[in-house]
């Protein structure tokens, strides 16, 4: 049994259906990517897994329960956690703060989550007093993710981790992904510029218009023409 | 690739907005105490000495922290989902009406011994508190909630409604007319005089509850998990709910700890001015949101700045100018720190901005 499986959600703002039954899969340990281009449902699948969002049909099946309908803070508790697009840090709490609202849930001591959080992004150790609002968008990037780590997720969320940031910090993120991924978290990657995201993953979706498209691995999608010409430029 | 540069380095600034800053900074300084010192100068000269000043300066103070009080609720709530809760200053008066009310079930009179009225004061300021947070509570259940992804107009209109419905609970409760309550703690007797500098009961009182619970509320909130919850709720609010954090329960709690603090003062208000009125809620309301925006609307210590400074020149311009003239005093003052400073004297950067 996969660790998520969504099946034919239907996600709606208002009166726009925003997904038209999108279901997908993540199966324990991988890396699974979700690209498409800007307005697809990349964002507001994330959102529906998370719960901001609630599907109006179909379900979200996580480590055996259902959570389509889930308050946001219960899917936090079962294991899932995000880094949103635009990243969305506490601007006036510092990064260590932030950290901490990370672990919101957790009543253990998660000074060794922080410990390994720093050691993922050391630039976060050099900042841990700064306020987030006044960092870099890498910088913010990377708290994000941070963040995201410190409720000890099963599945990571992340939201188009390279938006907005200089190609070289890019490459430095998306090792850590990687390395995230090899310490024991599945995660599901949504990204709208594919080439990092193709390469890091070992499965990928692509999402048009509220429905998949296409469903492949990674290195297959790669070398469809479609996916070429209309996500890696070619 | 551009956000990320923007981001990082502070914006290069004209010269007329640094000029603009320093202004705004040691300008508004300067302007707050132009008018104290004035008079110092003034009283000085011709041989009044600084006395009344500083009695001024007293009453400043007492009825500032009042005001603070009431402000913390406006503060509070607005940092939290931008709300200006219309019907707050309402509920703070349902809160004296309940100490009133409590005085006679309690049976506390001015002949009540010295420990018999603490304690009998002591429960009337917990049932208003009681009364304030729970009314709240439920006001922002009942009228916010609801709309809270409705049209910004939505919710406003339902407090102001709100506001309604309570002062007619104020006059079905103890009619529309003034009335005067028992003047438990004498409050204008004179408890300190140092060198004709008066301090009297009602300043001490006013003084007393506030300072500890300011203090309280902000080792709170800077602290506590829920404290934190609610800052973070009130930074980005969706990011909050990702971190696991019940925003619902957030924002109520934050309605309570506004209650709480209406509750206070409202015992406060009515020891201190002994006259209650269905309406006096909205006045009291009027200037402590004034005073919260003053300071920097969503800022705890600009809130209790801002009373402390609205009570001040209150005062003054009664004793000096007119008492007709004093809310025209004060709104030119909130115009003139709007205008160099329209976040407020403590306030930081909005959400948007941050
Ligand atoms: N808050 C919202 N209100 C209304 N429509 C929205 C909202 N957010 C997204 N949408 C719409 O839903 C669709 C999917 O958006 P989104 O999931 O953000 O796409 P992506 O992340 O792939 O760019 C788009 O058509 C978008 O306009
Ligand atoms: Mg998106």
């Amino acid at each position: 049994m996969a660790l998520l499986e969504v099946d034919d959600i239907h996600t709606y703002y208002g009166n726009i259906e925003a997904l038209k039954g999108v279901s997908l899969t993540v199966e324990e340990g991988e890396i699974v990517t979700l690209i498409g281009s800007n307005g697809a449902g990349k964002s507001t699948t994330l959102r529906s897994i998370s719960g901001l969002t609630p599907p109006r049909e179909g379900s979200i099946r996580f480590d055996g329960d259902d959570i389509a309908g889930v308050a946001p803070q219960d899917i936090v508790r079962k294991g899932i956690s995000q880094a949103p697009e635009g990243r969305h840090v506490f601007p006036r709490l510092t990064v260590r703060e932030n950290l901490d609202m990370g672990a919101y849930l957790r009543r253990d001591d998660h000074s060794e989550d922080m410990e390994r959080v720093y050691d993922l992004f050391p630039r976060l150790k050099e900042r841990e007093r700064q306020k987030a609002g006044t960092m870099s968008g890498g910088e913010q990037q990377m708290l994000a993710i941070g963040r995201a780590l410190m409720a000890q997720p099963k599945l990571l969320l992340l939201d188009e981790p390279s938006m907005g940031i200089a190609p070289i910090l890019v490459d430095r993120i998306y090792e850590t992904i990687k390395q995230i991924n090899q310490q024991g978290t599945t995660i599901l990657l949504v990204e709208q510029s594919a080439h990092h995201a193709l390469d890091a993953s070992q499965r990928g979706y692509v999402l048009a218009t509220g429905q998949v498209a296409l469903a492949d691995d990674s290195d297959a999608l790669r070398q469809n023409e479609d996916v070429r010409k209309a996500y890696l430029g070619a | 690739m551009e956000a990320a540069s923007i981001a990082a380095k502070p914006v290069s600034r004209r010269p007329g907005e640094v000029v603009r800053d320093l202004l705004s900074r040691f300008g508004l300084i300067a302007f707050l105490l132009a008018m104290p010192v004035y008079i110092a100068v003034k009283d000085l000269s011709s041989g009044e000495g600084i006395t009344p000043l500083l009695n001024l300066l007293v009453l400043g103070i007492s009825n500032g922290a009042i005001w603070a009080l009431i402000a913390v609720g406006y503060t509070l709530v607005y940092g939290i989902i931008e709300l200006i809760n219309f019907a707050h200053g309402d509920n703070f008066m349902l809160g004296t009406f309940t100490a009133f009310a409590l005085f006679g079930t309690l049976g506390l009179t001015v002949a009540t011994g010295p420990l018999g009225l603490v304690a009998g004061l002591l429960v009337c300021m917990l049932a208003a508190m009681a009364v304030c947070s729970t009314t709240n509570v439920m006001i922002e259940r009942v009228a916010y909630r609801p709309l809270r992804n409705a049209p910004r107009l939505a919710p406003l209109i339902t407090a102001v409604g709100f506001s309604f419905i309570l002062q007619n609970v104020g006059i079905l409760w103890f009619g529309s007319s003034q009335f005067s309550i028992p003047n438990l703690i004498e409050s204008q007797h004179v408890l300190i005089d140092v060198g004709g500098v008066k301090v009297r009961n009602g300043d001490v009182l006013a003084v007393a509850v506030t300072v500890p619970l300011v203090l309280l509320l902000t080792q709170f909130i800077g602290r506590s998990r829920i404290g934190k919850a609610m800052r973070a709720t009130a930074q980005d609010p969706e990011a909050a709910r990702l971190m696991g954090i019940n925003v619902d329960t957030t924002i109520s709690f934050t309605f309570l700890l506004g209650g709480l603090a209406a509750g206070a003062a409202a015992v406060i208000y009515a020891l201190y001015q002994t006259t209650l009125w269905y309406f006096a809620g909205f006045q009291a309301g009027l200037i402590a949101f004034t005073a919260a925006v003053m300071g920097g609307i969503g800022n705890l210590q600009g809130a209790v700045l801002g009373g402390l400074i609205i009570g001040v020149i209150q005062n003054i311009s009664d004793d000096r100018i007119a008492a007709k003239w004093t809310p025209a005093v004060v709104f030119a003052y909130l115009i003139v720190i709007m205008v160099f400073r329209p976040q407020g004297l403590l306030g930081e950067e909005t959400r948007e901005a941050g």
